[in-house]
């Protein structure tokens, strides 16, 4: 859930979306979901010399089990904020 | 000593401890990445910043007759999701 709410506060941001065959999208976000399903709009396939067939794709929805890493813009991440938000999920899960 | 006085009770609180220190962590794919530890969750999903990824490619092709050789390829991030289903292991730092 706590992964889920730092990609809400990033909607409208720039990412780069790598995936698990390598293909990176760069594109911003538009909507995330629970299972950290990613809509982008205005994408750009970094390689588009190895990825032509995507070149007329626009926007996309991205399953979330496919992708590997997402790169997030730095300037809009608290990492304090992360850090506190991380030990209250995980304490509260033992508590439970 | 009583584990329970070091705060380290199940296997994630390991990480837990690690978190706001640089973690190496060991991905599928022959991937490794360092980063300073911001955020993770149950499912090992992480978020890490100032990132070194280190891709080990092992030459099929390599014309050499050493069949060894391994190339080794790096990357910086600023700031990175890791999706928590390729990752390996999770180490703090050695001190």
């Amino acid at each position: 859930m706590l992964i889920f709410s730092v990609f809400k506060t990033l909607t409208d941001q720039q990412v780069v979306v790598e995936l698990k065959n390598d293909l990176s999208i760069t594109g911003t976000l538009k909507s995330v979901d629970q299972f950290l399903n990613i809509r982008l709009d205005n994408i750009k396939v970094l390689d588009e010399a190895r990825h032509p067939h995507m070149m007329a794709v626009k926007n996309c929805f991205i399953r979330g089990s496919v992708v590997r890493y997402v790169q997030l813009p730095a300037e809009h991440v608290d990492t304090q904020l992360l850090e506190d938000a991380t030990r209250r999920e995980t304490t509260t899960q033992i508590k439970r | 000593m009583d584990p329970s006085s070091s705060g380290i009770q199940e296997p994630f609180d390991l990480i837990r401890l690690s978190l706001s220190e640089r973690v190496y962590v060991k991905l599928r794919g022959d991937r490794e990445l360092t980063g300073i530890l911001h955020a993770y969750d149950g499912h090992m999903n992480l978020i890490l910043s100032d990132v070194e990824e280190t891709i080990l490619l092992v030459d099929v092709d390599n014309p050499t007759p050493n069949p060894a050789t391994i190339n080794v390829a790096k990357r910086k991030m600023e700031m990175l999701f890791v999706r928590g289903d390729g990752v390996i292991l999770v180490s703090p730092p050695s001190r």
